[in-house]
């Protein structure tokens, strides 16, 4: 029976979707062990975003208003006290839950297995799959400790819908760590866009090196991702570059995506960029060289000038 | 300023597509497979030479930068040791320890216990390994130690030898700005190989780095003479009086199944569209 906290992930004093993904997760653990869950909602604005999560089937939503930015040292204190009540503690395999979970892991000496991909709870033992190895290998894995800290990739578990019911809220107390007097936050530069977020989309066009400059997204990838009203990528060549910033950086070491539909352009396909698309359903290439190792992804591949090619395509699509 | 680099050996990452699981299951195979240094422990020892150094005369040395693996005591281990020193590192530590009774929570038992002999001014490390891709190491390691952790830095800027930093710190949505107070813990982003990601205070403001696409710097000619004379000391978990005891146990491996179906090749973009809308049904 295992008990399970959710830590939310609030952006701008809003629940941001990847809390939902988590709370799929400690559905899924509470169900297969005929235990519970609670979600933590923490950080700037931790109150009205309680409200928005009291319809998700938690036993309780626990608030801790904590101002100011997010600095992993000033939140870790609260996750651990509250932590210190349950069994598994989850979290989104986010730029957030990355950096906080492994925190409270260490200071409640707990096993932390991220990234996972699937949760088994057959005869009632937890157990985790991960992918490891650029997504290359799979790993079936077991924390030893009693405690089990978790991040699960937001692509791999549908975002929970509310299903009425309203669980009530309790205020919990703030817990303070020395460390955190060491960081001074100066402030965040948000990246605005009107567009679908890219780990949310149903359709991704990510662009690659190829591209050659910045004007040319803006020129000839934009308008076939808002044709599409998909989500914008690239490669991370291209955000070494500058082209695109780096938030939408697919790959290993950017976003992982699984969307109905993935168009790679002027992208040769990486390893490191496999890892982050290669679930997705379908998949279009566009690349002059028909031997790029995207080839051994794509489900359709159009060998061609992307330049000829993109707005062409770009035309078609407005006409469905 | 005194700076810690941890380097991990791992299966050459451009070609985990060749890795092999052993036939029980139990275990990844690389046989074939070169070892390399951790690409992104690569690119965190490019950040710790340039905050340690005067690029403006030849890259002169002004502070030191010691390498840490952990890992099997083998020529491996000991060539991407070797290679961070011909980069400019000044020397390396190689604790001996078997892959197998490795995870993050004893990898940050050991470093924790490497910190407090060397007494650094920072740790510098890749955000994770490409391998077991976990991304928890660094965090732990700074949680244990209570000193600051700083992830995804992209942009890191001292004018005092390291005592506070300015860093730039990548998010899912933007980017972040944080002052810190050393000693800290700072994991690297991809970007801290742009030529204007490091600043400090000894090499002139306006200098622009060599860019960088794939890695961090080439090791000189000069470079490889000189780490042959560089040294390595060796040290274990036992000498180091780490219990390896892992939090985590992996049961099974297994490789994902490959995409179903081949490649069409489409003739035109009326053909893709026509694809897309009738068969796929994606738009």
């Amino acid at each position: 029976m295992a008990n399970v906290l959710v830590v939310a992930e609030l952006l701008e004093g809003k629940t941001r979707k990847t809390t939902l993904c988590a709370v799929t997760a400690a559905k899924q653990i509470a169900d297969g062990t005929a235990g519970s869950f609670d979600i933590l909602s923490i950080g700037e604005g931790a109150g009205a975003a309680a409200e928005e999560l009291v319809g998700y089937g938690a036993g309780k939503v626990l608030k801790a208003e904590i101002p100011g930015g997010y600095v992993c040292e000033k939140y870790g204190p609260t996750v651990v006290e509250v932590g210190k009540g349950y069994d598994v503690i989850v979290a989104c395999a986010s730029a957030f839950g990355k950096d906080l979970l492994p925190w409270v892991a260490a200071k409640l000496d707990a096993g932390m297995a991220s990234e996972i991909a699937a949760v088994h709870t057959d005869g009632g033992k937890l157990r985790y799959t991960r992918p490891m190895y650029a997504g290359n290998v799979s790993g079936n894995v077991e924390i030893l400790t009693e405690k089990h800290v978790i991040t699960v990739r937001q692509s791999e578990f549908e975002a929970a819908t509310a299903g009425g019911g309203s669980s009530p809220v309790e205020e919990v107390a703030i817990a303070t760590d020395p460390a955190a007097d060491k960081v001074e936050f100066i402030g965040v530069e948000v990246m605005k866009s009107e567009r679908p977020e890219l780990t949310d989309a149903d359709i991704v066009v990510s662009g690659g090196r190829a591209l050659k400059s910045a004007e040319n997204f803006t020129n000839v990838i934009e308008p076939l991702v808002d044709a599409l009203g998909a989500a914008m990528g690239a490669s991370r060549a291209a955000c070494d570059a500058g082209y695109v910033s780096p938030e939408l950086q697919v790959g290993q070491t950017g976003k992982v995506v699984a969307p109905k539909l993935y168009v790679a352009i002027g992208i040769s396909g990486a390893i490191q960029h496999l890892a982050g698309m290669k679930g997705s359903k379908t998949i279009v290439a566009i690349n002059k060289d028909k031997e790029a190792p995207i080839a051994q992804v794509a489900d359709y591949f159009l060998v061609a000038d992307l330049f000829d090619a993109v707005p062409a395509l770009t035309e078609e699509v407005k006409k469905l | 300023m005194k700076i810690l680099v941890t380097i991990k050996r791992v299966a050459d990452p451009d070609n985990a597509s060749k890795l092999k699981v052993s036939g029980d299951g139990t275990a990844v195979t690389s046989e074939g497979l070169e070892w390399k240094m951790n690409p992104f422990d690569d690119w965190s020892l490019e950040a710790a030479l340039r905050l340690t150094e005067n690029a403006a005369e030849k890259n002169a040395r002004v502070g030191e930068v010691v390498l840490v693996s952990i890992g099997p005591n083998d020529e491996h281990t000991q060539r991407i040791i070797r290679e961070g020193l011909a980069k400019g590192a000044e020397r390396g530590l190689l604790v001996e320890a078997d892959d197998a009774n490795l995870d993050a929570s004893v990898v940050s038992l050991i470093l924790k216990a490497v910190v407090d002999k060397e007494n650094p001014d920072l740790v510098v490390m890749g955000k994770q390994a490409a391998d077991g891709d976990s991304n928890v190491a660094g965090t732990k390691l700074a949680a244990r130690l209570g000193w600051p952790i700083i992830n995804y830095a992209m942009k890191i800027s001292t004018n005092d030898d390291g005592k506070t930093l300015e860093v730039k710190r990548e998010l899912d949505t933007g980017v972040a700005t944080v002052k810190v107070t050393g000693p800290a813990v700072i994991t690297t982003s991809d970007r801290i190989l742009q030529p204007d990601s490091v600043k400090n205070g000894v090499t002139p403001a306006d200098h622009q780095y060599a860019k960088l696409e794939v890695g961090g710097r080439y090791a000189s000619l000069k470079g490889i003479m000189q780490a042959k004379k560089k040294p390595i000391d060796q040290t274990s978990i036992g000498d180091l009086g780490v219990e390896a005891k892992t939090a985590l146990k992996y049961t099974k491996f297994e490789l994902p199944p490959a995409r179903s179906g081949d490649t069409t090749f489409v003739e035109s973009v009326e053909e893709l569209v026509d694809k897309l809308h009738n068969t796929a049904k994606v738009i």
